[in-house]
């Protein structure tokens, strides 16, 4: 099995697009996962329908129960993430700052302070219209730990691909360089960059590269939106060439991704000539692999 | 006479690269020149708003969150510190304990716990804040070092940072990072006012309504700025009627907007319908702080 994860650093370059199209090229012999776990659309366009849903827990919440707290301010003290506030007399803890560490819990001389399980989000298996199944989930609004259900999606998708015996996993992305992206590239043997002509782009696809020296997988790049500004195109090649990055494909602005989306199909799908390129540029990874 | 409280607005989307640097960038050039404003970058990961000002030169230092570091001599191998550790970023293997660096929350548990003061907290570079001034402008950057995976002690630390600094400001704006998690949530707390940047397609509307979810735990006052206006999709415009969000600027799509941005250009000056609606939401965000004043 051998995972592919698209990614870009900016955001809005065409990530979820690109995986979308290559899940819909190469439907036979992959899975999909949707790793962009808070911002995940893969199932706006492929009209997934959940066989599978479990909830996600991760990590703990603190909870003071009242009835025992002798109103001390011993957890205040210890706190480091302002998590626990003191109102009417009563210490109470706020839920979306608490990183459920537990200090406060250890030092309560009256015990009256206990870690419960975090609720972090939902994890769907899915039917597609592609007849491919899809691993996505829903981070809970405001959650913490995006990466453990980042984790958690890839291994929904791996038990998927051993189960119907596909060879690669398509993984989409999150935007960044943070927690939910280094989570995707655990055991990716390749990452396909979707970049544009943009300054914006191009500085967060070199900070993405050099995040990448620690996993060293095979790298490919999209140039998406290739014609808006030729001199910017000819500074991603240089980049590209510079640090053995193959080019994988231009494509063309068009508002042929927004007008797909509004159609509720992927680019590929959409268009004969897209549907050409995404198969060159589907058997380009897969040689790159083999 | 008392100066009144600097008023925050922080710029946030739920997808990435519907354009929250484009509008922040645009909102600091415009407001700066009747008022003095701080405009923050806190997209930690990807910052982007300094590529705009090539004229400001920011001056950077080193940022630093604490992380324990074992203390062999001390170190009675208790295990209580592996016990503590609620995110396995110290163990006990053998007859040594081994600090994992990135797993780290910089909670103090198993440092001030230890018996023996064997876990000394010791600092460890998070990343760089740099600041540059022009005329009325402030730039604030807040860049995360590459291979630090956790954004939101940075963003924390910059809040604090600013706080006397920026109270001599009459506007902040804190550029916000993608995404509906901790990180948003970190970046748009002090805000008195969260400005939406969404597109009109349905990943746009997807992502925008669980932005709009996250905000409203924590019931931020919100308007909605919609870009690549006219591409064809008015679901949008639908859902903020319902949901009673106001929509107080529509930026046209246009490949003129795209190719100058692409270069890191500020266009306000050679658009006039860019201007018009940038300058809408310049007022509605006068007219917000003087209603809240």
């Amino acid at each position: 099995m051998r995972e592919i994860v698209i990614l870009s650093g900016k955001g809005g370059t065409g990530k979820t697009s690109v995986s979308a199209s290559l899940a819909a090229v190469g439907a036979k012999e992959a899975i999909l996962a949707d790793c962009d776990v808070d911002a995940a659309n893969i199932h706006l366009l492929l009209q997934t329908k959940a066989v599978k849903t479990e909830v996600f827990y991760s990590g703990e919440l603190a909870n003071i129960n009242q009835d025992d707290c002798i109103s001390c301010g011993r957890c205040m003290e210890v706190c480091r993430f302002d998590a626990i506030g003191l109102s009417n007399q009563q210490y109470k803890i706020e839920d979306a700052e608490c990183e459920g560490c537990g200090y406060c819990e250890k030092v309560c001389p009256a015990q009256a302070i206990t870690l419960k399980p975090r609720r972090s989000g939902i994890v769907y298996v899915s039917d597609s219209r592609l007849k491919m199944p899809v691993a996505h989930a829903r981070l809970d609004p405001g959650a913490d730990n995006s990466g453990k259900l980042v984790a958690k999606v890839k291994d929904e998708a791996r038990k998927l691909a051993r189960a119907e015996n596909k060879e690669y996993v398509i993984i989409d992305g999150a935007p960044g360089i943070g927690c939910p992206v280094v989570s995707s590239l655990a055991g990716a043997k390749y990452v396909l960059f979707v970049t544009e002509p943009t300054q914006s782009a191009l500085h967060d696809l070199k900070r993405l590269h050099t995040l990448l020296q620690k996993f060293k997988p095979v790298t490919g790049c999209i140039i998406n939106k290739n014609d808006l500004n030729a001199e910017m195109t000819q500074e991603i090649k240089l980049f590209l060439k510079e640090n053995r990055i193959e080019l994988v494909a231009e494509l063309p602005y068009s508002d042929l991704f927004a007008k797909s989306m509004i159609g509720q199909l992927t680019v590929a799908e959409a268009d004969k000539q897209m549907f050409t390129e995404f198969e060159k540029i589907w058997k380009k990874i897969k040689e790159r692999l083999s | 006479m008392t100066t009144p409280p600097p008023y925050r607005i922080a710029i946030a989307s739920g997808k990435g690269g519907t354009g929250k640097t484009f509008v922040a960038v645009h909102l600091a050039k415009m407001i700066s020149t009747s008022a003095s404003c701080t405009l923050v970058d806190l997209d930690v990961e990807e910052p982007n708003d300094s590529i705009f000002f090539p004229e400001m030169e920011l001056e950077s230092r080193l940022v630093y969150k604490q992380i324990p570091e074992w203390n062999e001599e001390r170190c009675t191998l208790c295990g209580l510190c592996s016990k503590t550790c609620k995110f396995h970023a110290v163990m006990q293997l053998g007859d040594s304990v081994i600090v994992f660096n990135e797993l780290c929350h910089s909670c103090y548990a198993c440092s001030e716990l230890c018996p023996n003061d064997a876990l000394p907290m010791k600092n460890q570079t998070l990343g760089t804040i740099g600041i540059a001034k022009s005329n009325q402008l402030t730039l604030v950057e807040s860049r995360l070092k590459v291979g630090e995976e956790q954004a939101v002690p940075l963003i924390k630390k910059t809040h604090r940072n600013l706080q006397t600094e920026v109270n001599k400001t009459d506007y902040i704006l804190y550029d916000s990072p993608p995404g509906t998690s901790c990180p948003v949530v970190a970046a748009t707390k002090p805000a008195d006012l969260v400005l939406l940047v969404t597109e009109p397609t349905s990943f746009g509307l997807n992502d925008l309504k669980l932005a709009v979810e996250t905000l409203r735990k924590t019931q931020k006052p919100m308007a909605i700025i919609i870009n690549r206006y006219g591409i064809g999709y008015e679901d949008v415009e639908q859902y903020c009627e319902i949901e009673k969000l106001p929509v107080i600027a529509k930026i046209p799509y246009s490949r003129k907007i795209a190719e100058a941005y692409a270069l890191g250009h500020i266009v306000t000056e050679s658009d006039p319908e860019l201007l018009s609606q940038l300058k809408n939401v310049v007022d509605f965000i006068k007219l917000h702080r003087n209603e809240n004043a």
